[in-house]
């Protein structure tokens, strides 16, 4: 499996091999993660962009045993975290590391904290169990952290609740918190979805200013190609459960392989350029993962479909320096220009 | 001649707010606070700003789904600002609306059949079989299965139950739609399609849609004239070009810049984006002066004291802020003129947009 130009385990902190998750459902099995393969290295941002239903949510909550099981069953793959197996751990070993050597920042402020404790607990909580510090110290730390990603008057609003603070204030908390311990890779799941653009351009800047301050590994998961363009250093693109695309974020927008991500970057209108007259569409709908897969999982909404499609599922492999795609189709090995010149 | 479908002045809704023992009005949180504009016939006019900025409220309000606190609204020739509920019902085939949640929108013990079946039986005398054909040819046009008629929602994906609010909303061949976010709770490829439906159904049919969205992007595609809100008021009305390549007001070009460019090399280039510090204020509590005034970068003293007229200050571009209007231009010393060169060849001010519309007849026709 390629894992681009420079795989040295040494600067790899999360190396995730082979990962397969299945639900176990009445109706059946799902398989949301198929052979899922990829490594984030030191002071990296990692975008992972796809559709709902594409996996990469449950691949980041199956890496440190978020998922509940049943119904989810982690099948079989390896997580290292530092060269640690975390599929291995111990429940007792888990819970030190998520909020500690891990942070997570959910999609939804909203949900993800709990409204009958107000905002200087939940952060202080992590402190408290991970660094051993006492109330003092972690209440210190609280408004150094409230202060870090910009609340105005950080020591009066520890004893807030949630609900008096607005959508963007509490994705802010909920970064606080998930950056409370110092973590060597935080993960970010979806975490300006739910925000206003106006509000997303104050994250994405806290974001990357705290990158230049804390230098630590991110997972950003997202749909928004756009953010993604300006954010992240490389991007996993994923589909039906797997990766079907990983490069570099230049050559990934300016030289996709996959069929499936030109299509996703032509039907992305902008608010600059040129307006097309009518939006390029992917026909068909995402596929429903009912069993393992046997064939590509785009076939059915592919242009550049052929037999081989059918039969196998291709696997990754490297088309350019640290540029891998999961396709059978020669265009998917072929430069852009080349290939236009061809067609 | 094109002449506006629908004409909206001074809208306002006020939501009361009650408090204390006895249940008293203490305020009212002004979701729509004065809104005016005209859409023509066979146009879409996009309405975008943040959450909570009163865009669904005043699409809704414009169908008269709520009892509006002032202003009139004019459909087709027919003001339904005052009209009582039952008089409306008569209207009600002309204005249909899109939902914004498919999944919350339909029935879920209703079959598809029955859901796009229900405005015929209400608001016509079709026989069974008469329906039945007309449901058909509906789910066609939406580009569904036939066969699909006695399935219930939670069988369809997103994109086909949004397509399914669609061919309900077209079921009594209304002429004007309000589009309420119809494509923000679906993926980006699917959200293409919708999009694509809505548009060729608009070529067919000659229909007029007041498409509010938060996506800039998508209304850049889909609009012929975009109006821009904030805090409850219009800030910003436009042609969509005219919008895009040179807003005006302060907000509109914050909003712009917000928009992550899905390309890196542009990214890189949009460094000097322009980045609102705090949040919106509250629609029960707006500022004294310009609603704008607590997060403006190019703020004057003026917009403190005196709420901005909305002012045609281009042929067809509209604007609510004092940078714009002449009259406040003295209080600004060194200020981004952008706008003088315009101002030799200008029209005069105008209050309401009832003219802005005629003056856009040049390029309609």
């Amino acid at each position: 499996m390629p894992q681009g130009d420079t795989g040295g385990q040494a600067q790899d902190v999360l190396d995730v091999r082979d990962l397969h998750t299945v639900f176990r459902t009445r109706s059946g099995e799902v398989h949301a993660v198929n052979s899922v393969s990829f490594n984030v290295r030191r002071g990296e941002l990692l975008g992972v962009v796809g559709e709902s239903g594409s996996g990469k949510s449950v691949t980041m909550m199956s890496l440190i045993g978020l998922l509940p099981s049943p119904p989810a069953e982690v099948r079989s793959g390896e997580v290292l975290l530092d060269g640690e197996d975390l599929l291995k751990a111990s429940p007792k070993r888990l819970r030190e590391v998520r909020g500690g050597e891990v942070g997570f920042i959910f999609q939804d402020p909203m949900t993800s904290l709990n409204p009958v404790f107000n905002v200087g607990f939940q952060i202080m909580e992590p402190i408290r169990r991970h660094m051993g510090l006492n109330k003092r110290q972690a209440r210190d730390r609280a408004v150094e952290l409230l202060d870090l990603v910009g609340i105005p008057g950080a020591a009066g609003r520890l004893g807030d609740y949630p609900h008096q603070f607005s959508g963007g204030m509490r994705q802010r908390v909920m970064i606080a918190i998930a950056l409370a311990c110092d973590p060597k890779l935080l993960i970010a799941d979806e975490p300006t979805t739910a925000l206003d653009v106006t509000i997303q351009a104050q994250i994405l800047e806290i974001i990357e200013d705290l990158r230049q301050k804390l230098g630590m590994a991110i997972v950003w998961i997202t749909h928004d190609l756009g953010v993604v363009a300006g954010i992240a250093d490389r991007v996993l693109v994923m589909y039906g459960g797997q990766v079907v695309e990983q490069a570099p974020v230049h050559p990934l927008f300016n030289d996709p392989r996959h069929p499936y991500t030109r299509a996703l970057l032509k039907t992305v209108p902008s608010v600059s350029g040129e307006r097309a007259a009518k939006l390029q569409v992917i026909a068909g709908q995402p596929p429903i993962l009912g069993a393992a897969p046997s064939a590509c999982p785009f076939r059915d909404r592919c242009p550049l479909v052929f037999d081989r499609c059918h039969q196998q599922n291709p696997p990754r492999e490297l088309v350019a320096p640290g540029h891998d795609a999961a396709c059978f189709h020669p265009s998917a090995r072929t430069e852009r220009e080349m290939a236009e010149a061809s067609a | 001649m094109t002449r506006p479908l629908v004409e909206v002045r001074d809208l306002k809704m006020h939501f009361p707010i009650y408090s204390g023992l006895f249940r008293r009005q203490v305020g009212a949180v002004k979701a729509v606070d004065g809104v005016s504009f005209d859409i023509l016939e066979g146009e879409t006019l996009g309405l975008v700003g943040e959450s909570g900025c009163g865009k669904s409220t005043c699409g809704r309000a414009v169908l008269r789904l709520y009892d509006i606190t002032g202003g009139e609204i004019v459909i087709d020739g027919r003001a339904i600002g005052s009209d009582p509920w039952e008089r409306l019902r008569s209207m009600r085939p002309t204005m249909q609306m899109v939902f914004q949640d498919p999944q919350a929108s339909l029935n879920p013990r209703m079959t598809l059949g029955a859901i796009i079946g229900e405005p015929l039986v209400e608001h016509t005398k079709m026989s069974r079989a008469e329906r039945r054909a007309r449901v058909e040819e509906l789910i066609n046009q939406v580009g569904l299965n036939r066969a699909f008629v006695n399935r219930y929602p939670h069988e369809f994906s997103g994109g086909q139950r949004q397509r399914i609010g669609i061919a309900r909303a077209l079921a009594l061949n209304p002429k004007f739609i309000v589009c309420d976010e119809p494509i923000a709770a679906l993926d980006v490829s699917i959200q293409a399609q919708v999009v694509n439906l809505l548009e060729e159904l608009q070529d067919r049919l000659g229909l007029t849609y007041l498409f509010i969205s938060h996506d800039l992007s998508m209304v850049r595609h889909i609009a012929d004239r975009v109006a821009v809100m904030y805090l409850g008021k219009v800030v910003e009305l436009a042609p969509r070009d005219a919008l895009y390549s040179d807003p005006l007001h302060p907000y509109t070009k914050a909003l712009l810049s917000a928009v992550p460019e899905p390309d890196p090399a542009l990214a890189g280039q949009k460094r000097d984006r322009i980045v609102l510090q705090g949040d919106v204020p509250s629609p029960a509590n707006p500022p004294a002066g310009c609603n704008f005034c607590t997060r403006c970068p190019n703020v004057m003293e003026v917009c403190h004291r005196i709420d901005p007229a909305f002012l045609e200050v281009a042929p067809g571009h509209w604007t609510a802020c004092h940078l714009h209007d002449p009259d406040h231009r003295g209080t600004l010393e060194a200020g981004p003129d952008d706008t003088d060169n315009e101002n030799a060849g200008r029209p005069a001010r105008r209050k309401t947009p009832v003219t802005g519309a005629n003056s856009q007849q040049g390029d309609l026709t």
